[in-house]
Order: C-alpha cells, then sequence, then structure tokens
C-alpha cells in the first residue's frame, strides 16, 4: 500500500471541497489501496459525520449516505415499502460487508474487471491511454450494453440497480451548492474517459439518496451468478410492475452486471404498458433492451442470459407462468 | 510522497482499552490485533475481505478486520475470538463447534464462530437475507444459516458440521445459552 496521510471530519462541512479520498466503510476502497490500483495521498474519514439517518421524505424516505448497507436492509419501512431494495441489498456481499458498506459509498464502488485489478495489464481505466485488454481477453463478465472501444467494464453492484428501478435521486453537495441527480444517471457511460466513473466532481459529498413514495406495485430483483451467494451477477433484473384489470399499468424495469450503469430503457417500459402480462410482450419489452447489445467473445452467453432473466423477472412479477415460451 | 505522522488510538479491546502509537495509518484492524496486541486468535486468510477468517465483532457488529484501517477504530468496542471464552469458560458456540466437530485444520475456525455468533444476534434482531421468504418476518432454516455465513469460507469443507453447531446454538434460547 502507498503511504498516505489520514484525518477524520467532523462534520459534512469538512468533507465538502476536502483534498483527498473520501473513505467510509472501505471495503472496496482499501481493498483497492492494497493492491496499489488505487493510490491516495489523502484520506478524510467520514464514518463520523452524521448522515446516517433513515427519514420520512414526504411519503417517500431519505437515507442517509452513512447508513450501513445492512440496516438500510433490515428497516421496517424498507422491507414492507420497497422490498426491491432489501433484496438487491441482501443479494450483495457478505453480512460483514453489508455491516460496514454505505450507502454513498457502494454508489462509489468500483468495477470487478481482472484487468483493472492487474497493474502489468493495460487498463483505460485504471491508467487512461494505455488501451484494454479486456478486448480481447477474459471478458465473460463484461458489458453487453453501454461499452465502448475504451472500456467494457461492468458496474458491479446491486443496490444501485434496485434505486434506478425506483427512480431514486442521489443527493450531491460541492462548492456550487447541492444537485439532485438519479441514480440510473450517477454512473457515467465510458466513451472516451472511462477514469470516470460517476458525475462527481473533486470536492463534492454525497448527502443522501431519496426514495420517492412507494409505487404499491410488485417488486422482483432476480440475481444470476456463478454461485449461489457471495458472487457478483452475471445478469441481474430489478422490476417493479402495476397489474390493474388484467392489464400493465406502470412498469420500471433495470438491469445489473451487463453495462457501466444500472440500465434502464424507457422505451422498453412503454412496450409493456397496456398490455397483459404474457410471454410475448415480456419478449418483446427485452428484445427492445436488448437491441443494441454487442458481446465481446466470452460474454457473448449474456444476451440470451439477459432476455431470459428479464422474462423471468416480468413473469414472476406478475404471477404469469411462461415456462413452455421463449 | 505524504509524510507519515503518528497515531494514537484507543480501542477497547475484550473490555481493556489499550491505547496504541501507530507511526503510520497503513496498519489494518486485523494487523493490528495480531501484531501490535499479539491477538493472533484473529485469522488472516485472503486480506482481502473474501475468506471470513478475520472476522471481528466491532460496536456489536461483525465485520472483516482486514478491510478496516486501525486508526477508523479510534475509540470503537472490540471482541475478538479471545474475549468470546476461555478454557474451562467456552462460549456456547465455542462448545458447539467442539461438539459439532465443526473444523477440520481449524485456521477459519475463529472466523467462523465471531461471525455466527454476531449472526445469530442479527437474526434474533429480526433481520432478514435474501433467502428468506417473507422479508417481514424472517425464520432461520438451515438454508438461512448456509446463506448468511456465506462470507466464510472453509476450505476443509467442514460445513455440514459448522451449520449443525450454529443450529444447536440458534435452537437454545439466549437466556438459558449461559
Amino acid at each position: 500500500m502507498r503511504a498516505f496521510t489520514y484525518a477524520r471530519a467532523a462534520t459534512p462541512a469538512d468533507a465538502i471541497g476536502a483534498a483527498g479520498r473520501l473513505i467510509a466503510g472501505g471495503t472496496n476502497l482499501l481493498d483497492l489501496m492494497k493492491l496499489e490500483v488505487e493510490t491516495p495521498d489523502r484520506l478524510l474519514d467520514v464514518n463520523h459525520i452524521g448522515l446516517d439517518e433513515i427519514a420520512p421524505d414526504g411519503d417517500g424516505l431519505r437515507v442517509g449516505a452513512l447508513v450501513r448497507n445492512a440496516d438500510l436492509a433490515a428497516d421496517d419501512r424498507v422491507r414492507r415499502d420497497w422490498p426491491l431494495l432489501s433484496r438487491a441489498l441482501l443479494a450483495g456481499a457478505s453480512g460483514q460487508i453489508r455491516n460496514r458498506a454505505t450507502t454513498g459509498g457502494n454508489l462509489m464502488q468500483r468495477t470487478r474487471c481482472p484487468y483493472f485489478y492487474d497493474l502489468a495489464a493495460a487498463c483505460n481505466k485504471r491508467d487512461p491511454g494505455t488501451g484494454c485488454d479486456a478486448l480481447a481477453g477474459k471478458n465473460r463478465n463484461h458489458a453487453i450494453l453501454g461499452a465502448s472501444d475504451r472500456c467494457i467494464a461492468t458496474y458491479p453492484g446491486d443496490m444501485a440497480v434496485a434505486l434506478t428501478a425506483l427512480d431514486a435521486v442521489v443527493e450531491i453537495e460541492g462548492a456550487g451548492g447541492t444537485r439532485r441527480v438519479p441514480v440510473g444517471d450517477f454512473r457515467r457511460l465510458p466513451g472516451d474517459t472511462p477514469e470516470r466513473d460517476t458525475v462527481l466532481e473533486p470536492g463534492d459529498l454525497i448527502r443522501a439518496v431519496t426514495l420517492p413514495a412507494p409505487t404499491g406495485g410488485r417488486q422482483v430483483y432476480r440475481k444470476v451468478r456463478d454461485r449461489r451467494s457471495y458472487a457478483f451477477a452475471l445478469v441481474s433484473v430489478a422490476v417493479d410492475v402495476t397489474v390493474t384489470g388484467g392489464s400493465i399499468t406502470r412498469a420500471a424495469l433495470a438491469l445489473g452486471g451487463i453495462a457501466p450503469r444500472p440500465w434502464r430503457d424507457p422505451a422498453a417500459e412503454a412496450l409493456l404498458v397496456g398490455r397483459s402480462p404474457d410471454a410475448a410482450g415480456f419478449a418483446a419489452a427485452a428484445d427492445a433492451i436488448l437491441q443494441g447489445a454487442r458481446g465481446w467473445g466470452e460474454n457473448d452467453f449474456k444476451i440470451p442470459l439477459a432476455r431470459r432473466t428479464i422474462i423471468a423477472a416480468l413473469a414472476e412479477a406478475t404471477g404469469t407462468d411462461v415456462r413452455t415460451a421463449a | 510522497m505524504p509524510a507519515p505522522s503518528d497515531h494514537s488510538i484507543t480501542l477497547t479491546v475484550n473490555g481493556t482499552a489499550e491505547t496504541l502509537t501507530l507511526p503510520d495509518p497503513r496498519v489494518s484492524l486485523l494487523d493490528a490485533l495480531r501484531q501490535r496486541l499479539k491477538l493472533t486468535g484473529t485469522k488472516k486468510g485472503c486480506d482481502h475481505g473474501q475468506c471470513g477468517a478475520c472476522t471481528v465483532i466491532v460496536n456489536g457488529r461483525r465485520i472483516n478486520s482486514c478491510l478496516s484501517l486501525a486508526v477508523m477504530h479510534d475509540g470503537d468496542q472490540i471482541t475478538t475470538i479471545e474475549g468470546l471464552g476461555a478454557p474451562g469458560a467456552l462460549a456456547p458456540m465455542q462448545a458447539a463447534f467442539l461438539h459439532h466437530d465443526g473444523f477440520q485444520c481449524g485456521y477459519c475456525t475463529p472466523g467462523q464462530i465471531m461471525s455466527a455468533t454476531a449472526m445469530l444476534d442479527e437474526a434474533r434482531a429480526g433481520w432478514p437475507s435474501v433467502v428468506s421468504g417473507d422479508l417481514t418476518a424472517p425464520s432461520l432454516s438451515d438454508d438461512e444459516i448456509r446463506e448468511r455465513m456465506s462470507g466464510n469460507l472453509c476450505r476443509c469443507a467442514a460445513y455440514p458440521n459448522i451449520v449443525a453447531a450454529i443450529r444447536e446454538v440458534a435452537d437454545t434460547a439466549p437466556e438459558d445459552a449461559a
């Protein structure tokens, strides 16, 4: 690990505009520092600045940036009204990690691309301009949507996928004041600058994530992975859908594990609305989402896997039998 | 390169306040426990939060001590395997692991026992897991135990006996466990 200085912030104001890296749970950052993928000169510990409460926000909920994943998943209101969020959180990491990992830190989680971790490999995200060894390498777990020829890494998390389907918003405070960014827009697509994961500017502090009023829809988080627990998603699907009088009146759907950010496609959701929940409609929505999907060799399988997972999640959420279709 | 500076921290470890001067903040909680306080019951396995051998209980919560800096725990209450029980006065989870032969080589065992102890507190508080059918009313089946313990690996694969040991303690009411 490279040398750094350490200080504790006492208030949010100490952290806004501060030089160096903020550390909260540290479960991802410290791991990357041990490998010298991350080499901050200065760490500012934000574990003692407050922002650790879950409070009503109108009919919604305001989740402080320092709320631990374990507490958010176990919150009675979240379990009752936003079960998708509980399910996604509990599908990620281990009990020990969830006790440390925070809401804000989890949004900042970095990719698990093996070349990002390997200092001997070319990686535009870690070392801009060096190239991307994943393009023709071990890319089994890489993106099929939203990638560029500079970077095909995925965002690995679960929580933000659920938050994206639930229309949650990140509250950010920086030198220019407070701004609100939908969780679905918080992570950047790589384009020509894959080294920038998010829309945060230096000196910004995530203060909270806000959830709008519960939709009352049926919510499902379906995660496909290589082992049953403590593994990142190959594909995950978050669904929040309302069926009234035999037809779909509202549908929100976000995908994880297949793009540089939680992937949402409003046009595909619109295809579902007004239809009865059936296999043909689910397949049409899946095909619309995956229209521009592209595999890179080892991850080609993710395109049909994503299609089937979307259909299965919609079927589960609407209680539809699709076993003979698709 | 910044110049490292001394950090003086106080950890309450197994009920005893310990003040440490760290010449550099690059010391994990795990290394502080093992190398500075000579509490070598907590094990270093992967050192990346993947195996759970370093699990300790901090302010009542199980965490991976390898994924935390010691300086971040100034003022915290820490319980290690040495504080859970002692020869002749084993904690219920320690006794259950012996009774059910919940280990082979024993290297992962302190982490398994610390994790299981805190996991049962989480379950008693009603926390759900991803395998809970009803998020609002989970009950601790063997499937639940396996899922909730997935952050602790055992390369000897003593898993069936680990589950049996945890099952025995889970089925004993906490007030009877002493």
